[in-house]
């Protein structure tokens, strides 16, 4: 049983200093290095070719397209473009790489020495990008027979190349030191900001369920004052929310080794998303040696500088740019557009406001209910089953009266259950408020004769006495009445 | 002009079908009628496709027939070295762990041949994965040379160049590295051309050393040689390294220099070289290669000594690259996706099964080569071997820019010494390394090489080699076609008996 220090011991004792590379497939319609498609989830091996089955005979050509969309991830994380530039062969063996070496970058990336700002808590932090490279994604073994779907226990293991050859950008940060008991929430504030650049150049969908979006975290601590301890890197991190657990994890693990005086070894660690821990995996200690040397199948690239600044004439409005807009046009606090842009609502709540909700509704939603609901999920906002059109829906339906608090919330869960519409599921479920005046009015009247003292008190006034006949008329009508007009109703009555 | 079908060169037969003289199934016809007769000795196919052979050229006959204007090698029949992938038609690189491949694609000149409809007779031995130079090292037992068949016929073309020599394909296809189709030219009369590396595709030759690796033609004569090239040549988009020009006018240096005149040539005689004696050159080779330079000189070419200091570490060098590039694409036999599966019997882990595969199916000299190169490509040593040889590469290319702006090419015997016996070498493998002393420069440099029969010593032929500048192919074509002028009759056309 791995020992765990308290977070907030762990973080008064030790400085953590974090890393994160971050692997992004990007959304070209062909593969790096032929010209095999790239649908996700087609049948296996149907997207392959001599290329990328790595056949006795086949060689690469890199893909353009590719090529600028690197670039271009580049010039939004302010990094110095190479005037030239060349790929590599990584050699190691691996069953789903098929010529068992990778074409990557090595000593010449084509994006180098960047910067991204992330704000957490209203503070500002700068993470360095040490470089931006593009190489080849390998394909993948599916491990079959057993229960588990690991090889362990397994008859067969079935191997899909449809992935092998799909361009792959990493995008590699240098040490990010003194970010405190804060570096888990800036590791994800990074990764989220990172996604949401990559998002606005439309080079990915960026979607970290599909793997299109990974991350591998580097994390040491060391004592105030001292040098950096050794780190170890937690593979395959397949959520924001994980990003910021894993660090957080490897904080308690690491600190509670540290104390106990042993050493942290440097090895590549796994994170279980199910429980949030980490468990060794590789040691580094044996670490392969994967004998880069330049790719002699694939001429050397030279980015002309022409190109570069027409690719940076092609640059979106960023991120950080496009909120400080938002900020002003929304009037939210910098707090509330924080936790708007941690929670990945800035785009939910943009395109809830173009469909007819104002900004103050369209943030009470996402970041209130919904962000609640996708929490306790352990979903991400834009994966829900709820889009922004449905919000304004919603909304509309309570200005106009025809929903109060309570029946929205119950209508946001038959929207969730997959039951259509707001409309529809208001309809379906009978939650519309009750409008007719006669029923209303009726138990009111009922209401004020069943509590003939707490009518005097109101009518002597004391408005506060309202609540039990308001709470009479609510149950009469199953709570689909709107409580303002009902109090409204009373008031008026007994004044 | 020959009797015999055979004995016709390319350029012959290509005339004579188009003339309507002989029709394209009769000449396959002839030549798979020698392969019968002959191969069972000398033993270059390693697999012959008779039938796909006749039904390309039966096409031919009737495009002809129907009027249609064709490559101008339409209908001769060819031999194709075992290295390049034909769809359909099993590509074993001469080693076991590929001994039952089919490929499902062609390479870029296998289309090529056969959009310009020369008939595949089949393909040809080499040694393993093309590394060797006497074709012993290929798993399914060596290619004997036709003028002595206890000797070797060259390596790693020597499938390709003992079916030419031995009448069994008018051409071939080889790939030269290091010297594999000079070098088997040399040792068995025929001609070979290595062309501007990047000029013919390498999409769909089986990599060995991807930076070197230069697919050109095997043939009787410089002008069948420069025929075939025409065909093969020209920019290829998938492959990256291919040079983004037209085809070389080599047939036109091959028709210049068929004329017998070299005034204003300047030809450069490798002063390192000239003194072979000091790298084991035997005095048979140097003499008929000097018989062969007064030839030229008497053809109207100056000469003159040319030093090339660094071509002394070209033979180090190149064994430091061309096994680096090697370990890592051969890295991909390992069992997995095709080819040869040895130990999976559920007792032996992924890793075992991968490694028993690749000890079962890998040659010493493949293995040799891997080691080799992964050593020199291992941390901490990667500077000094694999990033040394790269430097050293530069300044045999500065070498070589020096000799032309002073000469129109480089000559040289193509090797030291004649086809040895089988088994004298393999002992020692520096020993065999030393036969492609002489054609490794150009690889390493990147240029056109051709060699061309120049004589005979101790009754086997010998090869001159002309190197010339990158991108001028057509140079090296005119040398080899004017010094064949000076042959009567054409060494190339002797005809060796094959003793069994």
């Amino acid at each position: 049983m791995t020992t765990l220090n308290k977070y907030d011991k762990a973080v008064a004792d030790y400085e953590p200093v974090l890393g994160l590379e971050t692997h992004v497939e990007l959304g070209t319609k062909t593969k790096m290095f032929c010209g095999c498609t790239t649908v996700f989830g087609a049948e296996p091996n149907t997207q392959t070719c001599p290329v990328c089955l790595g056949l006795p005979g086949a060689l690469p050509v890199a893909n353009r397209t590719a090529i600028e969309s690197t670039i271009l991830i580049g010039l939004a994380l302010n990094c110095r473009i190479a005037e030239w530039t060349r790929f590599a062969r990584k050699n190691y063996f691996y069953p789903d790489m098929p010529k068992n070496f990778q074409t990557s970058q090595y000593e010449e990336p084509l994006c180098e020495d960047g910067y991204v700002d992330v704000t957490v808590d209203g503070k500002e932090y700068r993470v360095e990008i040490e470089r931006v490279h593009l190489e080849e994604d390998t394909g993948k073994s599916l491990h079959v027979g057993g229960d588990t779907g690991r090889i362990h226990g397994a008859t067969e293991s079935l191997l899909d190349f449809n992935r092998a050859g799909i361009p792959l950008v990493e995008i590699v940060t240098k040490p990010v030191p003194g970010a405190g008991e804060l570096a888990p929430e800036v590791a994800r504030a990074y990764v989220t900001e990172l996604r949401d650049i990559l998002r606005s150049l439309n080079v990915s969908d960026v979607r970290m369920e599909q793997g299109s979006l990974r991350c591998d975290v580097n994390l040491s601590l060391n004592k105030p004052g001292d040098e950096w301890g050794t780190r170890t890197e937690t593979k395959n991190v397949n959520s924001l929310r994980s990003v910021e657990r894993a660090v957080r994890y490897e904080i308690r693990r690491q600190s509670a080794l540290l104390d106990k005086g042993e050493k942290i070894h440097q090895e590549t660690r796994h994170f279980h998303e199910a429980t949030g821990e980490t468990s060794d995996g590789r040691s580094k200690e044996t670490a392969t040696d994967y004998r880069y040397f330049p790719e002699p199948d694939l001429a050397v690239m030279e980015p002309g500088r022409e190109w570069v600044e027409e690719l940076r004439q092609r640059l979106p409005e960023l991120p950080s740019k496009r909120r400080a807009r938002l900020q002003g046009e929304w009037g939210l606090s910098d707090h509330d557009m924080d936790s708007v842009n941690n929670a990945g609502a800035v785009d939910l709540i943009e395109a809830t406001i173009d469909a007819g909700a104002s900004p103050s509704a369209a943030f009470k939603w996402w970041m209130g209910e919904l962000s609640r609901r996708a929490n306790d999920a352990g979903e991400e906002l834009d994966s829900m089953r709820i889009g922004p059109g449905e919000v304004a829906e919603l909304q509309n339906m309570v200005d106009e009266g025809k929903l109060n608090d309570k029946l929205a919330r119950q209508v946001i869960d038959g929207v969730l259950a997959g039951e259509g519409g707001p409309a529809a599921v208001a309809a379906e479920r009978g939650l519309e408020v009750v409008s007719d005046s006669g029923a209303l009015e009726k138990a009111v009247d009922e209401a004020i004769a069943d509590n003939p003292d707490a009518a005097e008190k109101i009518r002597g006034g004391t408005q506060a006495a309202a609540g039990p006949l308001i709470g009479q008329v609510m149950k009469a009508t199953k709570g689909q009445a709107d409580a303002k007009t009902v109090r409204e109703l009373i008031l008026n009555k007994l004044s | 002009m020959s009797e015999r079908i055979i004995d016709k060169t390319a350029a012959e037969l290509a005339d004579d079908i188009r003339d309507g003289k002989l029709t394209s199934v009769e000449v396959t016809q002839a030549f798979l009628d020698r392969i019968a007769e002959v191969d069972d000795t000398v033993g270059a196919f390693l697999t012959l496709d008779a039938e796909g052979a006749l039904k390309a050229a039966a096409e031919v006959d009737t495009a002809l027939g129907a009027g249609e204007r064709l490559s101008p090698l339409a209908g001769v029949p060819i031999a194709v070295k075992d290295l390049f992938v034909t769809k359909g038609l099993r590509t074993t690189a001469s080693s076991k762990i590929l001994e039952d491949w089919i490929p499902p694609y062609d390479g870029t000149i296998v289309s090529r041949l056969r959009q310009a409809g020369l008939p595949i007779l089949g393909k040809t031995n080499l040694d393993e994965f093309a590394m060797g130079s006497s074709t012993e090292y290929s798993a399914f037992g060596a290619t004997k040379n036709p003028w002595d068949t206890d000797r070797i016929p060259g390596g790693s073309g020597g499938g390709s160049a003992a079916a030419v020599s031995a009448r069994m394909a008018p051409i071939a296809l080889g790939t030269d590295t290091g010297g594999s189709i000079r070098q088997p030219g040399a040792v068995t009369g025929t001609f070979g051309g290595k062309p501007t590396y990047g000029s013919n595709s390498r999409y769909g030759v089986v990599a060995f050393s991807s930076s070197l690796d230069t697919p050109g033609p095997v043939s009787r004569n410089a002008l069948d040689g420069a025929l075939l090239n025409e065909i093969i040549s020209g920019h290829d988009e998938r492959d990256s390294t291919s040079i983004p020009q037209d085809v070389r006018p080599v047939a036109e240096g091959a028709r210049t220099g068929a004329t017998g005149d070299l005034d204003g040539v300047t030809l450069g005689v490798v002063k390192e070289f000239a003194d072979g004696s000091a790298q084991g050159a035997e005095a048979g080779v140097l003499e008929a290669y000097q018989a062969g330079v007064e030839q030229l000189i008497k053809l109207g070419a100056t000469v003159k000594e040319i030093s090339v200091p660094h071509f002394r570490y070209a033979l180090p060098t190149y064994y430091l690259i061309a096994p680096s590039e090697a370990s890592s694409n051969l890295a991909r036999y390992d069992s997995v996706r095709y080819g040869l599966r040895a130990g999976d019997d559920g007792k032996h882990s992924l890793e075992q099964v991968m490694s028993l595969t690749r000890e079962a199916g890998f040659g010493p000299e493949v293995k040799r080569r891997i080691m080799l190169g992964t050593y020199a490509l291992s941390a901490g040593y990667i500077d000094q071997f694999y990033g040394q040889a790269q430097k050293v590469r530069t300044l045999i290319k500065r070498d070589f820019d020096a000799a032309f702006e002073q000469v129109d090419a480089l000559i040289s015997p193509t090797t030291p010494f004649v086809a040895f016996p089988f088994g004298s070498r393999t002992a020692d493998p520096y020993q065999m390394y030393l036969s492609d002393l002489y054609t490794i420069p150009s690889n390493l440099y990147g240029g056109p090489a051709v060699s061309v029969p120049t004589g005979l010593s101790e009754g086997m032929p010998v090869g001159l080699q002309v190197m010339g500048p990158v991108m001028r192919d057509e140079v090296c074509y005119r040398i080899a076609a004017a010094l064949e002028t000076t042959q009567s009759p054409l060494l190339a056309d002797t005809v060796p008996e094959i003793e069994e």
